[in-house]
């Protein structure tokens, strides 16, 4: 609305939210200062989300922090105390939005005396213009588990059906709460190229997780949100590089106050016989770190883990 | 016309739509019924044990007769209650409803399909209990009265469906059974599902017409001759009102539940 909102920004040092051709696509979902409380707990406080086209979006948090709150308003599941929820142009309880979105959901269990077969005919049902059922299994990696029953399955492959599910209707947005739980890592990176090639085909998808790895290797944009509040987003770059300075990891006998006092240096950890230091300036620090200790051995210099800039993050937020 | 459809709504819904819907979801509902046995074994071979039991070695004495319209209003009530009110309470609390509410899926298919697939069961019961009766329990009973007592078991399953939708609504999924067998084994009993309500203790006789279960079984023996005295129209009224009263309650409790989720 305000004058600053229509002028480009120049400025590097504030990174753009998301990319700017983004920006000029209409939000096909959105959240507008939605505020949910369970009796006394407030899961979303006025929290805002928009899905653009196109676009994988991560929500980046701990248990606890609304993430799943925010999946069921948008699958109209659960309603707002305050603000609203858009998806497709329409109310989320609408039968027309439902047929064009996709969910995979938090189940505690599945009828297990359905085939997998049976499961994804049934769902086919459920959608005018279903995917047919070939592709279903291709894109889940269901084959040769379509006669078993679902009660028989392992974990992995639940979770490969409930994707199949959410697939089943050919679906423009899906929505993926914490897609990769119980999985092993074979199947959770199949999982992960399927959601590339959702992404690549132009379907938009909003995953949960609190697997950082997950969020980098497939979100355009990460939303890290706790306690119900956006903390921060952007691309999973724009987040690593909130947090300033990079890590040295090295074995080494020098004293850590000692370690602490060189510039630049802003926090010191032992890790098993390692020690690990965060400093703005790292060349500076290990040339000082080398010239003192001929012993220095097995030194590593990282960017910050998207995993160091999360709890930094969440734990900056659960200070203020 | 199928041009004409896609260039109307891309969406093509349409009462083939429906149609789809309403029979996959009741097939799979009582495929799944009929494989979880500890469900299709129970309510299925519950009376036709009892029956075996009580009938066959009574059947010189009539109480066979008695023991087929009985069982048959016990077979429906218990499908009713575990099939549609466990079933449900079960799939609300493990987030499986969810998914499908998520879905386009429409409402009335869910519930029309878990009824559907509980009428069968009762048909499934009464035609097992006609058959064993007639061939070892020394049942008479001719073709029309075989139909009208899968007609009144059949009518029979409306007010335990609603029963069952207020249970789901009710009682937590994990202690489901043992409730809706607390309710249910004594309303069995008192409303004379097992022996004639005359043969009862003074005071459950007295309580038995404030069951439905009773009304339900007194339809289902006036078939035979075996009800006690008294107009069928009053039981018919009984099991309406009953109904409405059920719909009403679970009704306000969903209301109540979706104001608040």
């Amino acid at each position: 609305m305000s004058a600053s909102a229509v002028v480009p920004h120049t400025n590097h040092a504030i990174p753009a939210a998301w990319p700017t051709p983004l920006l000029q696509t209409r939000a096909i979902a959105r959240l507008n200062s939605v505020t949910k409380r369970y009796g006394q707990v407030t899961a979303l406080d006025s929290f805002s989300l928009s899905l653009h086209a196109g676009e994988v979006v991560a929500l980046l948090g701990p248990n606890g922090a609304g993430k799943t709150t925010a999946v069921r308003l948008l699958l109209g599941l659960i309603s707002p105390n305050a603000g609203s929820v858009r998806v497709l142009g329409r109310d989320p309880r609408d039968s027309d939005a439902r047929t064009r979105i996709g969910a995979m959901l938090q189940v505690s269990r599945v009828p297990e005396m359905l085939r997998v077969r049976e499961h994804i005919d049934l769902f086919r049902s459920y959608y005018p213009q279903p995917l047919p059922f070939a592709e279903v299994v291709r894109a889940a990696k269901l084959e040769g588990i379509e006669d078993k029953l679902f009660g028989k399955l392992s974990g992995g492959q639940k979770q490969r059906t409930l994707f199949g599910m959410a697939l089943c209707g050919n679906p423009d947005l899906i929505f993926l709460d914490e897609p990769t739980v119980g999985m092993d890592i074979e199947s959770r990176r199949a999982l992960w190229d399927q959601v590339r090639a959702l992404s690549a085909a132009g379907k938009t998808v909003l995953l949960t997780t609190h697997y950082l790895e997950e969020a980098d290797m497939l979100a355009s944009r990460v939303v890290v949100i706790n306690k119900g509040k956006v903390v921060c987003e952007g691309t999973p770059a724009e987040i690593k590089h909130q947090v300033s300075g990079r890590r040295i990891r090295c074995i080494t006998q020098l004293d850590p106050d000692f370690l602490r006092a060189l510039p630049t240096v802003s926090d010191v950890q032992q890790d098993r016989e390692a020690v690990i230091v965060m400093a703005e300036r790292p060349e500076q620090v290990v040339r000082a770190m080398l010239e003192r200790d001929a012993t220095l051995h097995g030194l590593e210099i990282s960017a910050a883990a998207l995993e160091d800039a999360f709890l930094a993050l969440t734990s900056e937020a659960a200070h203020a | 016309m199928a041009a004409n459809a896609i260039a109307l709504a891309p969406q093509n819904i349409g009462f083939g739509y429906y149609a789809r819907i309403f029979v996959n979801e009741t097939k799979y509902e009582f495929v799944k019924l009929l494989r979880t046995r500890a469900f299709s074994l129970s309510v299925i071979g519950f009376p036709v044990m009892f029956f075996l039991l009580f009938g066959v070695s009574n059947r010189h004495n009539g109480y066979g007769q008695y023991l087929v319209p009985g069982y048959s209003c016990m077979g429906v009530v218990s499908a009713c209650l575990f099939g549609i009110g466990m079933g449900i309470a079960l799939e609300r609390s493990q987030g499986w409803l969810d998914l499908k509410q998520a879905s386009p899926m429409p409402r009335l298919a869910y519930i029309g399909a878990k009824v559907m697939s509980c009428a069968g069961f009762a048909v499934v019961i009464v035609a097992a209990l006609i058959a064993l009766g007639v061939t070892a329990g020394g049942v008479h009973m001719t073709a029309l009265q075989a139909a009208q007592l899968t007609g009144v078991i059949l009518a029979g399953s409306v007010p335990f469906t609603a029963m069952a939708l207020l249970v789901a609504m009710i009682v937590p999924a994990n202690s489901g059974p043992g409730i809706i067998n607390l309710i249910y084994l004594p309303m069995s009993f008192v409303s004379g599902f097992w022996m004639p309500v005359s043969l009862l203790p003074h005071f459950l006789q007295k309580m038995a017409p404030a069951l439905p279960t009773y009304h339900l079984a007194q339809l289902a023996l006036a078939i035979f001759g075996m009800a006690q005295p008294g107009s069928n129209t009053t039981h018919w009224e009984a099991l309406g009102g009953f109904t409405l009263l059920m719909l009403g309650a679970a009704w306000i409790i969903f209301t109540r539940s979706e104001a608040k989720a």
